[in-house]
């Protein structure tokens, strides 16, 4: 990987920290509990005295347990509803442990969201005051600090604005600012790295780093790998409820994105057995009649005409990857075999962005020879090798192979095949950045 | 900056609660905020003063119009609208601060699910800015007293207990309506009923001698009567009676007193056992 290798906190990439701890969490359970019907009034309760109300209990946290130096930048990653936020909840003291313990030293300060506790009608000013005081300042030391604070938000022309006229940039700006100068031991960070514009978050991947050098500790879920490979000396990946990997961040990362994407990728991983593609969001109880007769009962499953294999990335240098630095080549392979004859085949790989914007394309649309007929039994290796013009962000790989002349026979197609990320280019205004000259031609005004 | 972090000890972590995160934080907490809301309010538009002054003056305004014109509430009763003043004022704080509190922690919800917060501070610091709200009304009402020839005398020093046993009553009226709140949505049209009641059950639109038989002995039980009747005492006519006057015999007094403590003590029992699953319950 080309993410920056972490300094400060060394061999920690492992189980348990070493050095002394900050965060020590002990089998730590939690669950919810959700009643099947809700008693919201007294009149209700008055009525049905008797009623006993029936939960689901919601098993959100199974026994967790791990800890995390002094010093130590921790990422927690897992999929939406793994109990990543639950968990930092728990350690933030906002939702109370069901089960086992946690302790930590020093002062913990929580940023589930940025501007928590802002007044619209305040200015600037009062609310980091009372923003600080929230998060655990003396007002003294507060009032002290709203200078630096405000000028490290770059605001000091607005201090005496009210918030509500601020923008929402400016507003991130100021609640990040005030969080970075309460000077909590530990930071507890939900999701909020993504602040503001290319210069600031400039600024606030300086500040990270000031901090690890300066021994705050640090706990943040994310789904954005890349800072967690460039931040984190340890990363923790949660899936239902337990540790499902405790280490590297790199690996973690690396599993993390092969278990989100696993309907295409998943066979990337074992292509000597590719797993029959499960179906998604299928409910498996609800029977066929129910089905509004347009749609075809679930069909037997036909054996594949086509498989992919495997989908993946290569650096510059033929490593596999799942980021790529802005500016830099990079192969995108897709690998395919065909269980029959295909005749006039075509291959297809794309790039689409997370909102499914069509980035890029390429296509054997148009060749004459090479893919004119693929034979039972045959793979076929597709690279596609590009620069990497994209903005930061995360993209996904699609590809497919198209039989007839007109291409209108779908053997195989995946529009999530795989995922990879960008970064470096966060300077890029737009989605991508292409080669390009810019010129200015100034007709200077006659002067009558 | 690194001296300060290795003298930190391992801590357990008890989980939310009403009160956590060291006293210091909670009282400071309180107050900035129940004072920034006090200042919302008078520097939220230029009229700010004169509308929250409206309310308290406006209801006593109809009051005394009604009750001294068309019922003769007020016959022979001395500064009968001085007194109807003091009552209305002391009411309209404590109705404000309940009322107020009720929806209070539903309002601020994304302080208890999203930042390590003593969850009764919400409660709180709604009844400091109804304090404040109350001093600065108190302005008003006793230069009204004084230009109605009111005599200034020693027993006004006694008044500010009035003030705190009311704002003890109405703290803990407030802890239990905001906790209950997050439970039972109803508790919001209950409560403006039964604060009505609370109104016309306490001597301020009439006086305490009006009530027949020994009814005065239950309606002074209730322990914002009691202070209404109190103030009534101390700050306008001694000779109106203090509520052991009233009800014959110091130990009498004891009842609104208990029921005051017991309020309080109740309050802040409630609350502090919804305090910790309020998070997961909004």
């Amino acid at each position: 990987m080309s993410a920056q290798a972490p300094a400060g906190v060394p061999d920690t990439a492992g189980t348990t920290p070493s050095g002394p701890v900050a965060i020590e969490v002990n089998g730590l359970e939690k669950a919810f509990r959700v009643p099947h019907h809700q008693i919201s009034t007294l009149k209700e309760r008055a009525l049905h005295p008797l009623r006993r109300t029936e939960y689901d209990e919601l098993q959100v946290l199974k026994g967790i347990s791990f800890s995390v130096a002094r010093g130590e930048f921790f990422g927690i990653v897992g999929r939406n509803g793994s109990g990543k936020s639950t968990l930092l909840k728990c350690l933030a003291e906002i939702y109370r442990p069901d089960g086992g313990s946690i302790r930590v030293a020093g002062r913990v300060a929580p940023f589930i969201e940025l501007g928590v506790g802002f007044n619209p009608d305040l200015t600037a000013r009062d609310n980091v005051l009372i923003n600080a005081v929230m998060m655990g300042l003396p007002p003294r030391e507060a009032r002290s600090r709203i200078d630096a604070i405000i000028a490290f938000a770059e605001l000091e022309a607005f201090t005496e604005m009210k918030l509500k006229n601020y923008s929402s940039g400016m507003q991130v700006r100021l609640a990040f600012s005030t969080m970075i100068h309460t000077e909590a031991d530990v930071l507890l960070i939900d999701e909020v790295l993504a602040v503001g514009d290319a210069a600031f978050q400039q600024k606030c991947f300086d500040v990270f780093y000031d901090l690890r050098d300066r021994g705050k500790t640090l706990v943040f879920v994310t789904h954005d790998m890349t800072a967690v490979e460039r931040f984190c000396h340890r990363a923790m990946l949660v899936s239902e409820g337990r540790i499902e990997m405790l280490g590297d961040p790199e690996e973690v990362s690396r599993l993390y994105i092969a278990r989100n994407f696993s309907s295409g990728a998943g066979a990337a991983y074992s292509p000597a057995q590719p797993e029959p593609e499960p179906e998604p969001q299928r409910d498996p109880g609800a029977p066929g009649e129910d089905r509004p007769p347009s749609t075809p009962p679930a069909p037997v499953p036909a054996p594949p005409r086509a498989e992919i294999l495997d989908v993946f990335v290569e650096d510059a240098s033929g490593r596999r990857v799942d980021a790529v630095p802005f500016g830099e080549e990079f192969t995108i392979n897709c690998v395919y075999v065909s269980h029959e004859l295909v005749d006039r085949a075509r291959i297809d790989v794309w790039v689409d962005t997370e909102d499914d914007e069509r980035l890029f394309a390429a296509s054997t649309l148009g060749w004459r020879d090479p893919t004119r007929r693929i034979q039972p039994g045959e793979r076929v290796h597709a690279r596609v090798r590009a620069g990497n013009r994209f903005t930061s962000g995360r993209y996904h790989i699609g590809c497919s192979l198209l039989a007839g002349s007109a291409g209108q026979d779908i053997v195989v197609l995946d529009n999530r095949a795989a995922v990879f990320l960008t970064y470096g280019g966060e300077h890029v205004y737009g989605l991508a950045y292409l080669d390009h000259e810019l010129d200015l031609e100034r007709s200077p005004v006659d002067e009558a | 900056m690194s001296a300060s972090v290795v003298e930190h000890q391992l801590r357990e972590v008890q989980g939310p609660s009403a009160m956590g995160g060291g006293w210091n934080r909670f009282f400071h907490l309180t107050w900035t905020i129940g004072l920034t809301d006090f200042r919302l309010t008078y520097f939220g538009s230029a009229l700010g003063y004169l509308w929250s002054l409206m309310r308290p003056f406006l209801s006593f305004a109809v009051l005394l119009v009604v009750f001294t014109q068309i019922f003769d509430a007020g016959a022979g009763v001395e500064f009968f609208a001085v007194q109807l003043l003091v009552g209305v004022v002391l009411f309209a704080f404590f109705q404000e601060a309940t009322s107020t509190a009720v929806q209070s922690v539903v309002n601020r919800e994304s302080l208890v699910r999203k930042m390590q917060f003593p969850r009764l501070v919400i409660p709180l610091s709604v009844v400091v800015t109804a304090s404040l709200n109350l001093a600065v009304s108190l302005v008003p009402v006793f230069i009204f007293a004084v230009a109605s020839g009111v005599p200034v005398r020693a027993s006004w020093l006694l008044f500010p207990f009035v003030i705190v046993a009311l704002a003890a009553v109405t703290a803990g009226i407030a802890m239990a309506l905001s906790s209950l709140y997050v439970r039972f949505r109803d508790i919001a049209p209950i409560w403006s009923v039964l604060s009505q009641v609370l109104f016309y059950g306490s001597p301020i639109i009439y006086t305490i001698d009006k009530v027949p038989g020994n009814w005065d002995r239950l309606v002074l039980a209730n322990p914002v009567a009691s202070l209404v009747q109190l103030a009534r005492t101390w700050l306008v006519d001694p000779s109106a009676g203090t509520p052991a006057h009233v009800m014959g015999g110091a130990g009498w007094a004891l009842i609104p007193l208990a029921i005051g403590i017991g309020i309080f003590a109740l309050g802040l029992w409630v609350f502090s056992r919804e305090a910790p699953g309020i998070a997961e319950r909004l």
